[in-house]
């Protein structure tokens, strides 16, 4: 099998190799070093990460679909998450998740035709006492309000 | 005067530099004296004395786990630590992270040290990207400076530490899920006995520890085990408390108080500045959404471990959510149970199954299509979770059920009336 994976992954998976004593325990970094090459996970590249690590691939894929950050199909250039936990709820998360889909055009779970966002709804974030919060790929966006939220939109677009 | 150790620390990014810690913290101090001075067994000692009780959530006492780990072992011993902070409501270890990473690096140093690690695992969960480039950039500087790796301020003590990042799921801030997604697996709970003490992390004796209660441990050197004790105003809890203080509340924040120091009341009206837009005080859920809800007239109670319990609920994580009057609290609830029921692992039947049967119970009763036999049935699936699982979801899960119904109920009867059918 050709492989895939760019050499940028293969030199991270180097560097951690001797920091774990199972080999397995690279699942979980070698997951996140593939998603920030593709965006997601293709089903070819889980293979790739099962061979490199030495186990099934069914093994990869029943780890790959327990974790929620993992993305099992592919997602818009910014994915918007938005916490709609008790904290976030309480500051006006629901109200912020209806107008997020109305202003994008789709439902939560959805993305936007010219692949430019995606929206889930997310849980606790860890953003309590700045709610309400939302993730942009990997970037907090916090004490939000909808003009905060639209503000961001209209930056994220350029 | 209140005493805090983390607050006056807070705020400033450029706080996290090494620079910072060694100058306004006395950084790495206590470590060099236990290493230098100090057998492990007395640094657990002194960590018994000081009263340090589990900050993730359980309140164990800190000394009390590390002293559990056998002294002589065959396989490789290792101390991990949960920055997974995923309790609903907590955001107290990512203030740690991001504003004072070398002092966790510290507490962990002494604490491997205490406990013969000689690999410490950071567990930090997937969303804290932020926090974690923070973590690790410390973690480089440590290395340089030789406060990790080998051979220690000179001693035959040496350290790793690697930082370890999740992937999204709440679960593994229970240890022992939380040990198996390390391991590369699922992140499902494991049937104990064996405990991590005996079998932990790579089948090696194991202790897990919150971040804010290893971050503790470079003061109990510094000041001593009885001194950090005393910070505590009841007998059983020593230190200062990390409280996450969200919802209805003017001045929402992270806020630093001695343990028992003051009341649910005074937390919100002195420390959040009352409730939002001046809003009558409706429910507080004191710890975290796993801990059953107080009423506005439960509040004056003091905010400290036994003092929760007492009144049937807990401190948990220390993060508090205050809930004024124009809050639904049916459809609240109905959140907390979805989360649970998004949550949980599916290992266990009671859990997996009847968290998605309080979730359609309550849906069913915010859409007014509920009946008094559901509200009962409601209740009677969350007792049957309690105690019957692996780990604590299942209990997590049935708590806020239980407590919201016992102490709301004639919210949940006016949707049931069809008084309530806007949903």
């Amino acid at each position: 099998m050709a492989k895939i994976l760019p050499e940028v992954f293969y030199n991270e998976m180097k560097k951690l190799e001797p920091r774990y004593p199972q080999r397995k325990a690279l699942i979980l970094p070698a997951l996140h070093e593939a998603q920030k090459v593709y965006g997601w996970l293709p089903s070819d590249v889980m293979d790739e990460v099962a061979e490199f690590i030495g186990v099934h691939p069914a093994q990869i894929r029943e780890v790959a679909s327990f974790y929620t950050m993992y993305n099992l199909k592919p997602v818009g250039k910014v994915h918007l998450k938005i916490c709609t936990n008790v904290a976030c709820c309480l500051r006006g998360a629901d109200e912020l998740m209806d107008y997020a889909e109305k202003k994008l055009g789709i439902k939560k779970g959805e993305t936007t035709p010219d692949g430019l966002f995606t929206l889930s709804e997310e849980e606790c974030l860890g953003a309590c006492t700045t709610a309400p919060a939302m993730m942009a790929n990997d970037e907090y966006v916090e004490n939000l309000d909808l003009q905060k939220f639209n503000d961001f939109l209209e930056r994220a677009k350029k | 005067m209140r005493q805090t150790l983390f607050a006056q620390h807070f705020g400033k990014p450029s706080n996290a530099s090494l620079a910072y810690y060694l100058t306004a913290m006395h950084g790495y101090a206590s470590a060099r004296k236990a290493l230098s001075e100090m057998t492990p067994d007395q640094v657990i000692e002194e960590v018994k004395k000081s009263n340090l009780r589990g900050r993730g959530g359980a309140g164990f006492p800190t000394g009390m786990k590390w002293g559990f780990i056998p002294k002589q072992s065959e396989k490789q011993k290792y101390l991990v630590c949960n920055a997974d902070e995923s309790e609903p409501g907590t955001c107290k270890d990512r203030q740690i992270l991001t504003y004072t990473p070398h002092l966790l690096i510290e507490g962990l140093l002494i604490g491997s040290y205490a406990i013969g690690c000689k690999h410490a695992y950071v567990y930090i969960r997937g969303e804290y990207t932020h926090e974690a480039k923070v973590f690790q950039k410390a973690v480089d500087e440590a290395y340089e400076k030789g406060f990790l790796g080998k051979n220690i301020f000179g001693s035959p003590y040496s350290l790793d530490i690697t930082l370890h990042r999740g992937a999204g799921a709440y679960i593994c801030g229970e240890e022992t899920a939380l040990l198996n997604s390390l391991e590369g697996k699922r992140g499902e709970p494991r049937v104990k006995p064996p405990f991590p003490a005996q079998s932990g992390a790579f089948g090696g004796p194991t202790a897990v520890n919150n971040v804010e209660s290893i971050a503790n441990v470079p003061f109990i050197i510094s000041m001593g085990g009885e001194p950090f004790a005393k910070l505590g105003k009841l007998d059983k809890s020593g230190g200062t408390r990390l409280i996450s203080l969200s919802g209805h509340v003017k001045k929402p924040g992270v806020y630093e108080i001695q343990a028992g120091e003051l009341t649910l009341r005074q937390i919100i009206d002195d420390l959040g500045g009352g409730i939002l837009n001046d809003r009558k005080l409706k429910a507080v859920i004191p710890g975290g959404s796993s801990a059953p809800v107080l009423t506005a007239e439960e509040v004056d109670v003091v905010y400290d471990i036994e003092p929760l319990m007492k009144i049937g609920t807990m401190m948990g994580s220390a993060a508090i959510m205050v809930v004024s009057e124009d809050a639904d609290l049916v459809k609240l609830l109905l959140r907390i149970t979805k989360f649970y029921a998004h949550e949980s692992c599916g290992q266990c039947t009671p859990c997996r199954e009847g968290c998605q049967w309080m979730e359609s119970l309550l849906h069913k009763i915010v859409h007014g299509h509920g009946s008094t036999d559901d509200l009962n049935l409601l209740v009677d699936v969350a007792q049957n979770i309690g105690g019957k699982t692996l780990c604590a979801l299942g209990d997590a899960a049935a708590g806020p059920v239980i407590s919201f119904v016992k102490k709301f109920r004639p919210e949940f009867e006016e949707y049931i009336k069809g008084a309530k059918h806007h949903a």
